[in-house]
């Protein structure tokens, strides 16, 4: 049994592909998208739809400064991220920590508006339609902070344990993207829940 | 012939659709029998032939201007049917309404039909009646489908397109049939265990039997004293949770209004005939004939049963 | 010039004992392996779903039949759609294009190997999940608590109220898991397509399938991701009291519609793409051209994929949209089918002029190119709003769509299964049992599909366990149900075949069809490293131009 041999001319034109995890990313982004997607869209045409309170404009208020946190928090990340591209390991794990701290400041204000939405308003998701659209989009989007949290905190016990490099900076910048996915879904959550949809 | 064929049309939105569907059928027809045509050719013509030098044919790789040819015949084709097919629509959805049409509203149940007559205040099920229209001065029913529970779909090939009746999102249909008789048609929606006998029964009536019809539906329900150990039996079991016999206390709208209950030719949607045996077999035992349909066997005594036999078969 | 071979003799390996290479497959991330898993995982599945079909056609053989109770044939024709689609269709494609892609691209695996197996078993335990569900309820005999909502579940069927058992979770649960292992494959492939093919194979000369293969990939994240969304929605609705669907609470069964067709139809062209990249690598070969029009067939497969997004409420012409709606959706119905036709008519451009032998996965193709033609024709005709009013839900639209995945996609998956069979297994399959199989499939698929459309046009709906007499609806659906008879048989003869050749076939050696393209370069089966040496191509018939010197493909490609 023998292998054909495939003859190789010589060299031609420079041979460079896209790099592997961005385009990866970028399809999971795409996929991520399109999940959110359909839960803005069902949130829009229930807007006015429910057929009992309570309604958006008489229990949400935006959360602003939670907001600035999320939106900081990609900020924060693309400096560690560039740290770390300079081999400034010290400065990476600090802001890189500070990521991680807004994030969680971030679903510490979403729990804490929920909390309030349950108890003191009695807002749940079986209420009505407004409770279920909102509960699910803002709960999906919480969802993916979370789980980018656990993703970014075990960069973090990595890192503290001295195993981050210089050479992963382009793993951490394509983990960095869905990060930054994370944020600009937020964006888009906000203007829908807390400003077209009030 | 079949009286569900969709090529068999007696009114308007039906032939509408017909008349469509026969230009579709030319234009696709067509691009077959050259589309076949050409393979058949190609496939015996450039067959390789036994005495083949195993040379390789010409390495032909494409024409701009032969692509250029089969985008445009096509497109050309997709703008004339898009075009016939729009106006159909426009026709159909958005027919002019006589001041003298008929308005019935159609509510779909698991497994059986609701019908009612706003204007004259009358309710019934399973078997629509509905006057016959003729062409030079219209008579249409205009319907309009609701749904108390799942999806359904109103389809009765030789009246119109099928309609689906939908909860919580109303829809209207048509229709102006110009010739009398019975027509058919069936649920076309799955709607669960008994949709495929969720029968249909449109009665195209002359305008004397349509209006006698519905003067015989207004009356209040017959009371017969003969009947009467029935009617208890009828009214102090639970068949007044789910039944109405206009006139009496049994108010129950879960199941089909039942104050003319022999006016009609079939019982549960057409799934049987409407015999006395097949009624004593539905009340003793449902699943028999329906299984699944949601009207529970009542587990009456057989006297019981022949009582409120009695007294339905006085419904008339 | 350097060249770089490699010998290697089954001498030279003992065997090994039957658990270590059990574990061998179950652990394995080659690319090849997997996708051996996901056909061979197919072809069971397609045998089950094949004896669900063949209950429901005796319960329909005649009207009023009591071969079983209404409450089991909910249950098949739900569990024969769901099966068919996403355990036999969707994991033939996955399969097809995770052995193929790479080595005709001239990579060693795909992109992410850990994520690829990953995926194949999500996939592989959410129908292990589906059919879980016969175990329970009703017993064995009722077909236990199989999901009985059809294969699109609409609401509000789907409802705690009206479906309180669980049903409908086990659809839910099972198509939420395996859609999380396609959008994994998807991701994997598109990756593969842009970042790991061989020196020289630019876009412009990557083999169709790739191409194809790419279309599909990009379809599978953009559409399968909805269906994940709405079975979150149903999932809220029935677990946590949400009203997304709730009727009774405002809410709208006709968004569940508008979502699931967003899904629903681009996933149809999911799995047509690749009948047509199996088409474009075979058609080809058996009739010695290159495919005529390369540009344009690239060209047509990204704008079916560009407007398959945009057709899906032509599955919702009856429900009630404005005319402006229902005509929006005529014109990108319609529209699809120019690019489509295209297609076709590049493929018999291909064989026009050529020297075509008629071996069987051109048999195959040729018959998939006839029933294509007869497939795209009828959905014309379903696409015109008003004609569909009568023709929707009725068995004219099912006769139309096993046209599609039966009369398309399987018969080029026959293809295909015999084209790349020498490749997978390093054997020859054998030509008269290929034969054989072929003429009882076409006139068991032709007796069966044929005839369905004819009830469809009397009136008959679709998804009904009995009918009645005296619709002209009879003698069609005996004719239906004895077609199966012989796809059956076919089917038999297939599997006989497949297994016979594999242990007792001829050696087939590298390239038995005198082909072009990479994978035909390298041994048969390949070796885990698919190539020796990476190539490096200058055409889009890197094989061709080894063979012809003196009128190499790069001279003359557009």
């Amino acid at each position: 049994m023998m292998s054909v041999a495939v003859p190789v001319p010589e060299a031609e034109v420079a041979w460079s592909l896209p790099d592997r995890g961005r385009v990866g990313m970028y399809g999971l982004i795409a996929a991520e998208a399109a999940i959110f997607t359909i839960f803005v869209v069902a949130y829009l045409f229930y807007v006015g739809k429910s057929l009992s309170g309570p309604l958006p404009n008489q229990v949400l208020h935006a959360p602003i400064v939670f907001t600035i946190c999320l939106l900081s928090s990609s900020l924060t990340i693309h400096l560690a991220v560039a740290a770390l591209r300079d081999a400034r390991t010290r400065a990476f794990l600090l802001w890189w920590a500070f990521t991680i701290a807004l994030g969680a400041v971030f679903l510490g204000g979403t729990a804490r508006e929920w909390h309030h939405l349950i108890y003191d308003v009695g807002l749940t998701i079986r209420t009505n339609l407004f409770g279920t659209s909102y509960y699910s989009l803002v709960g999906l989007h919480a969802f993916h902070v979370t789980v980018g949290l656990l993703g970014l905190s075990l960069v973090l016990v990595l890192g503290l344990g001295e195993h981050v490099r210089r050479e992963h900076a382009g793993r951490l910048d394509v983990l960095s993207l869905y990060w930054h996915f994370v944020d600009a879904v937020w964006v888009v959550v906000f203007t829908v829940v807390y400003v077209i949809g009030r | 012939m079949s009286p569900t064929s969709i090529f068999a049309p007696v009114s308007t939105p039906a032939d509408s659709i017909f008349e469509l569907s026969m230009f579709v059928l030319a234009v696709t027809a067509g691009i077959f029998v050259v589309v076949f045509g050409l393979l058949v050719y190609a496939v015996v013509r450039f067959r390789r032939r036994r005495d083949d030098d195993g040379s390789e044919p010409p390495q032909v790789y494409g024409s701009y201007e032969v692509e250029l040819a089969w985008t445009i015949v096509p497109v050309l084709i997709v703008v004339a049917l898009f075009l016939a097919t729009a106006r159909v629509i426009a026709s159909v959805q958005h027919p002019p309404k006589p001041k003298d049409a008929l308005d019935v509203v159609v509510i779909g149940h698991q497994y059986w039909w609701e019908y009612r007559y706003p204007k004259f205040g009358v309710v019934s099920a399973n078997e629509l009646h509905v006057p016959v229209s003729d062409p030079a001065h219209p008579t249409p029913t205009f319907l309009t489908l609701l749904s108390a529970d799942t999806d359904h779909s109103f389809w009765v090939p030789r009246l119109a397109g099928k309609t689906d009746l939908i909860p919580n999102h109303p829809n209207s249909m048509w229709i102006d049939p110009r010739e009398t008789g019975l027509y058919l048609g069936q649920c076309a929606q799955y709607c669960g265990t008994q949709h495929a006998k969720m029968l249909l029964r449109v009665y195209v009536d002359s305008r004397e039997d349509f209006d006698r019809w519905i003067e015989a539906q207004r009356r209040p329900a017959r009371a017969d004293a003969a009947v009467a150990r029935g009617r208890q039996v009828f009214e102090t079991t639970a068949c007044v949770n789910c039944h109405a016999v206009g006139g009496t206390n049994a108010n129950g709208r879960f199941g089909p209004d039942l104050s003319h209950f022999m006016s009609r030719d079939t019982l549960a949607a057409g799934a049987a005939p409407n015999t006395p045996e097949n009624l004593r077999l539905w009340l003793r035992n449902p699943g028999a004939i329906k299984p699944g349909s949601l009207m529970p066997a009542m587990q009456l005594s057989d006297e019981d049963v022949n009582a409120v036999a009695d007294y339905l078969e006085s419904l008339r | 010039m350097t060249t770089a071979s490699v010998t290697w003799t089954d001498s030279d390996v003992a065997p090994r004992p039957l658990v270590e290479r059990l574990h061998e497959w179950v652990t394995t991330v080659d690319h090849k392996r997997l996708g051996v898993l996901y056909i061979l995982y197919a072809l069971v599945f397609l045998v089950i779903g094949g004896i669900e079909a063949m209950i429901m056609r005796i319960q329909l053989i005649a009207a009023h039949t009591d071969f079983v109770s209404p409450q089991v044939f909910n249950r098949m024709f739900t569990m024969h759609g769901t099966t068919m689609i996403f355990f036999v269709a969707m994991p033939l494609v996955f399969g097809f294009a995770n052995y193929l892609v790479p080595l005709m691209i001239g990579a060693r695996d795909m992109a992410f190997p850990r994520l690829n197996a990953f995926s194949f078993w999500l996939t592989a335990f959410g129908g292990l999940l589906l059919y879980f569900s016969f175990l329970g309820g009703s017993g064995l005999y009722g077909a236990g608590n199989a999901p009985d909502v059809g294969w699109f579940a609409y609401a509000p069927l789907t409802a705690k109220t009206f479906s309180p058992g669980h049903s409908t979770d086990y659809w839910t649960l099972a198509l939420l898991v395996s859609g999380f292992g396609s959008i994994g494959t998807a991701i994997n492939i598109l990756t593969t397509i842009l970042c790991m093919r061989c020196p020289g194979m630019t876009l412009g000369r990557m083999p169709l399938l790739a191409w194809l293969s790419l279309t599909m990939a990009v379809l599978v994240i953009l559409a399968v991701s909805p269906l994940s969304a709405a079975q979150i929605m149903l999932l809220v609705d029935r677990y946590l009291g949400g009203h997304f669907f709730d009727t009774q609470a405002g809410g709208s069964a006709v968004m569940w519609m508008h979502f699931f067709w967003v899904f629903g139809h681009p996933e149809v062209y999911v799995l047509v793409i690749p009948a047509f990249a199996f088409a474009s690598e075979i058609i080809p070969v058996f009739s010695r051209k290159p495919i005529f029009g390369y540009p344009v067939m690239v060209a047509a497969t990204v704008c079916i994929g560009f407007i398959s997004m945009s057709v899906w409420a032509h599955h919702m012409f009856t429900v009630g949209m404005s005319p402006a709606g229902n005509g929006f959706f005529v014109l990108s119905t319609m529209a699809i089918a120019v690019p489509t036709g295209i297609k076709i008519f590049n493929w018999l451009a291909t064989m026009w002029g050529g020297k075509i032998q008629f071996r069987t996965p051109m048999l195959f193709c040729t018959a998939f190119l006839f029933q294509f033609l007869i497939a795209g024709l009828t959905g014309i005709m379903l696409g015109s709003a008003p004609f569909d009013w009568h023709l929707g839900n009725s068995y004219f639209v099912v006769a139309h769509f096993h046209y599609v995945i039966v009369g398309a996609i399987l018969f080029t998956v026959f293809a295909a299964f015999y084209y790349w069979f020498p490749k997978f297994s390093g054997r020859l399959y054998s030509e008269t049992l290929g034969r054989l199989h072929f003429w009882l499939f076409f006139i068991g698929f032709h007796l069966t599909f044929d005839c369905m459309h004819i009830p469809g046009l009397l009136g008959m709906p679709r998804r009904i366990y009995t009918y009645e007499p005296g619709r002209g609806w009879d003698t069609w659906n005996l004719l239906v149900t004895i077609g199966v008879v012989f796809q059956g048989l076919g089917t038999l003869v297939f599997v006989a075949n497949l297994v016979w050749s594999y242990f007792k076939g001829a050696r087939a050696g590298n390239d038995p069809w005198d082909a072009w393209t990479l994978e035909w370069s390298t041994e048969s089966p390949p070796p885990a490293y698919n190539f020796a040496t990476l190539p490096v191509v200058r055409s889009r018939r890197p094989l061709w131009d080894l063979k012809h010197p003196e009128d190499p493909d790069w001279k003359y490609e557009q």
